[in-house]
């Protein structure tokens, strides 16, 4: 009996559904959602931790919390949103979207892609199990050192935090080393570079970020681990330790992480503004090098968030011009948008509302971030709540509203069902006025002399309304994000209309496969020509269901193609590995090392340790090549 | 800078609205308009490099202006962070205090910034940027009031737990009543006459305040906590958290820990009577 190619694919490509399913797969697309699914649970307990801050705050000398709670919150919120929300969302995105915007069948390394997020899931689970105990982190996402020394903080809260964020590590690193290797190896043939979508881009250089900044705040984390628990003194200042070191250490991380963080969001609103403007995005070229210039910059300005710690004028004086310089990228960024925008003829639909949202409120954070450059206005006003406010219009506006716009954008792939348009608009401009409610009058306590990080403040001293302001602003932005969370159970999983392949008209290649697409992505692996493939090329534009070329099907195997890292010229058949319950085996069995060192009960790392081993055995054993 | 943000977000607030206006005539997909490169460069590279360049000149000029003060200070003042209070000493002078910084009106303060734990940041917004107290560094600044008055400031950079009550006022005085508020703080306090001070010293010194308070002149010299030689003038209890008052620092005495949850000093037991002499007795030290 005689398959056909689409039914060859399927057999060779589907895994079986259930549960097992769920905890062994490979597949990008599953992983991804497994990314997505589990980073909105953390942005909705990130909310809730937000929310209970605001209502703190709502007036002044309140004591709906205790300082112990409310140091807690703040801690745990910061880290939640940068570590487990944001960048786990937009590497979901991209763990879904990166194969299929490069007509790829999968990941590079669809085990590693498992294992790495599990490994995120895990150290998400090991954070949060410090609240069961009532010892979350409380020296914010930051954790300065000395207060973080054993001698100030000796109970396990700030060890939480040290093994949690090395642990996490582990999955933020295997996540970005697949990505670099898919997006430089698995581009479908003619894919060049210069034709690469940009979100792919944006990926690409976050994922090099990550690598490059990630283990200083590794080291650091391990630095601290062995002051507290093993004698050392890299820290302990009464035995000739540093206590700026941790500092630079932490921001030669931090301020890269906020492109790490930004950059796919950015990469987002490039793909969503040519569709929506109906044509062809304006200098491509001109965003590309932006995306890659931001990211190394980025790793030149992380001593502005330093400048009130006493250094030399002339150290001030040269990370205050990069600290400007870093604006350019993002500024033609912006005005090549708008050109796109004004030269195109826009069609108002949720997502590219989320994107004029973020237009607005990105440049607000851009200028103010520009002032912290002034290094006598960021003396003035660094670690006040102008910071809070600037850093949210960055990364709520910069990142969140794209988030959404994404969310809006591909949910109707993912799940095959368009999101309703209605409430889709309801949210946005509840998330809108909520957020500028609830943030723009932190610029003004900020002016005001209200430092961040107070669990209260006195009446009196002109805060009030400004706090009241913010806290009912809170609530509305909190109400809009529960309009999205409704759409997405509602319309997103069942109700909504069928969406199709190709809802939006869109330009890149996921949008010429079914919605959601089958597991193997494309019967027929595409063969690229520009940057806009399924706007130049009519005949792809059903490549995800019917085959012309059977050799492109590659369907004598499990495979997909390797290709050239610059022209993308067909170069090898690559046979990827099937679903398998290594990946987790492995990653849980590392979670239990770190709760045997959270704990310091040897047996427990031991255990751990024998776990991970066997599973990555396991993992690695050869498979018999066939005869 | 201020207004050149401001038009800043304007101009692309004008920009996404002109791209957001209804359109008359549906332009070829394909087109791209000679001005969209110009509009890309001009508003992307041009304009940033110009206004930037400008900014940091100012930046660097600035700096350099607010480097050094004018004039050499005279005085120079040795605040030192503890959790969650302010340790305030006139190395010259010898005379230690906590929570006030006194100053003369119209001159500059040198201030030597360390801390005694973790990390701190002496900031008063209405008078100077803020500075970091790092463990193990000398950090130092200069500061200086125009106009007599009560300035308040507060710890910026995140201490623990009672950050947020990790307040300081500067009081600013015209040259002559800094004069006498110094001579003043140099003496010991004037030993007691009346019977109830009497009995709040004598309270004071048997009890375990001593171990970690100071009152010169006296037999409590702890170093734990603030110097109370002349709390009677202090604005403040506890860095700012309440007021100083006769009512406030008796619920203070018995409970700081409900007023300012987790500082170090414990909850003191003492009877109704002597508590009464103590108050009055540490109001009296001017």
């Amino acid at each position: 009996m005689a398959l056909t190619v689409d039914e060859r694919l399927e057999e060779l490509w589907e895994e079986e559904p259930g549960l097992g399913s769920v905890l062994s797969t490979v597949d990008h697309k599953s992983i991804g959602k497994h990314y997505i699914y589990t980073a909105f649970a953390f942005f909705l307990a990130g909310g809730v931790e937000a929310l209970l801050m605001r209502t703190q705050l709502a007036r002044p000398d309140l004591h709906l919390i205790g300082p112990e709670a409310f140091n807690e919150l703040f801690s745990m919120h910061g880290i939640t949103m940068i570590f487990f929300f944001v960048t786990p969302m937009l590497f979901g995105f991209g763990n879904y979207f990166v194969p299929l915007l490069i007509g790829a069948r999968d990941m590079a390394f669809p085990r590693l892609n498992a294992f790495g997020y599990w490994i995120f899931l895990f150290a998400g689970l090991f954070m949060y199990s410090s609240f069961l105990i009532g010892r979350a982190p409380n020296d914010g996402w930051f954790n300065y050192v000395t207060l973080s020394n054993h001698q100030f903080t000796p109970a396990l809260n700030i060890d939480y935090y040290t093994l949690g964020l090395v642990f996490l590590g582990i999955s933020t690193t295997v996540g970005s080393i697949n990505f670099i290797v898919t997006i430089l190896k698995l581009r479908a043939p003619g894919m060049s570079l210069n034709r690469m979508p940009l979100f792919v881009w944006a990926i690409l250089a976050t994922s090099f970020s990550v690598v490059f900044a990630l283990p200083s705040l590794t080291m650091a984390n391990v630095m601290l681990e062995l002051d507290r628990r093993a004698g050392f003194n890299f820290f302990n200042v009464a035995k000739g330790g540093d206590a700026i070191l941790w500092q630079h250490l932490f921001w030669i991380f931090g301020h890269p992480d906020v492109y790490i963080i930004f950059l796919p969001a950015v990469g987002i609103v490039s793909s969503i503004v040519p569709v929506f403007s109906r044509r062809k995005i304006i200098g491509y070229l001109w965003l590309a090098l932006a995306t890659m210039t931001t990211a190394i910059i980025g790793f030149g300005v992380w001593v502005h968030h330093m400048f009130a710690t006493g250094l030399p004028t002339l150290s001030m004086a040269f990370f205050s011009a990069a600290s400007m310089l870093i604006t350019i990228p993002s500024a033609i960024q912006i005005f090549a948008w708008l050109a796109t925008i004004i030269a195109g003829k826009p069609v108002f639909k949720t997502p590219f509302l989320f994107v004029l949202g973020f237009l607005f409120v990105f440049v607000i954070g851009g200028v103010t971030g520009v002032m912290f450059a002034a290094v006598p206005f960021d003396q003035q006003i660094t670690d006040s709540y102008f910071v809070v406010a600037h850093f949210h219009y960055v990364l709520f506006g910069g990142a969140v509203f794209p988030i959404f716009a994404a969310i809006y954008y591909w949910v109707p792939k993912m799940w095959g069902h368009l999101l309703h348009e209605g409430l889709g608009k309801l949210s946005f401009w509840l998330i809108f006025v909520g957020f500028n409610l609830t943030f723009f009058p932190m610029h003004i306590l900020g002016l005001l002399g209200m430092p961040r990080r107070i669990y209260t403040y006195h009446a009196g001293l002109g805060w009030d309304g400004y706090n009241l302001a913010a806290s009912i602003g809170s609530s509305v932005l909190a109400l809009g994000i529960l309009v999205v969370l409704v759409n997405f159970l509602l319309y997103g999983l069942r109700r909504g209309a069928p969406a199709g392949p190709d809802p939006w008209g869109g330009d890149s290649l996921e949008w010429a496969t079914s919605s959601p697409p089958p597991a193997y992505n494309f019967v027929e692996i595409p063969k690229v020509q520009g940057t806009e493939p399924l706007w130049d090329q009519p005949e792809l534009r059903d490549i995800g269901f019917r085959a012309r070329d059977v050799e492109m099907t590659l369907a004598e195997g499990h495979d997909t193609m390797g290709t050239t890292v610059v022209d993308a010229e067909p170069e090898s058949v690559l046979t990827m590995p099937e679903a398998t319950y290594t990946p987790i085996v492995t990653a849980f069995g590392i979670s239990v090392v770190f709760v045997g060192f959270l704990t310091l009960l040897l047996p427990i790392i031991v255990l751990g340790g024998v776990i991970a081993i066997g599973g990555m055995m396991a993992w690695l054993r050869p498979k018999e090549l066939p005869e | 800078m201020f207004a050149v943000s401001a038009a800043v977000i304007l101009l692309v607030t004008v920009l996404i609205l002109v791209g957001i206006r209804p359109r008359l005539k549906a332009r070829s997909e394909l087109e791209t308009p000679p001005w969209s490169k110009a509009l890309m460069v001009g508003g992307g590279v041009i304009f940033p490099v110009v206004v930037l360049s400008v900014l940091w000149v100012l930046t660097l000029h600035d700096m350099s202006a607010l480097s050094v003060p004018a004039t050499s200070p005279a005085l120079t003042v040795n605040v030192i962070g503890h959790q969650w209070w302010w340790e305030v000493r006139y190395p010259t002078q010898g005379v230690v205090t906590a929570n006030d910084v006194h100053i003369p009106v119209g001159q500059p303060v040198r201030l030597n910034l360390t801390t005694a734990d973790v990390n701190h940041s002496f900031w008063v917004p209405q008078l100077t940027a803020k500075t970091d107290m790092i463990a193990g560094r000398l950090n130092t600044m200069w500061l200086q009031a125009d106009k007599p008055g009560v300035y308040r400031g507060q710890c910026a950079e995140y201490c623990g737990l009672q950050h947020a009550n990790m307040i300081f006022y500067v009081v600013a005085d015209a040259r002559v009543a800094f004069a006498r508020w110094m001579s003043q703080e140099r003496q010991p306090p004037v030993q007691p006459s009346d019977p109830t001070l009497q009995q709040g010293q004598q309270a004071f010194v048997t009890s375990a305040c001593t171990a970690c308070h100071t009152i010169q002149g006296t037999t409590a010299n702890g170093r734990v906590g603030p110097d109370l030689t002349h709390f009677g003038s202090r604005v403040s209890i506890g860095a700012g958290a309440v007021p100083n008052t006769a009512g406030n620092l008796g619920g203070w005495i018995i409970d700081s820990q409900s007023i300012k949850p987790g500082n170090i000093m414990p909850p003191i037991q003492v009877d109704a009577r002597q508590l009464q002499a103590l108050i009055q007795y540490l109001e009296s030290l001017k």
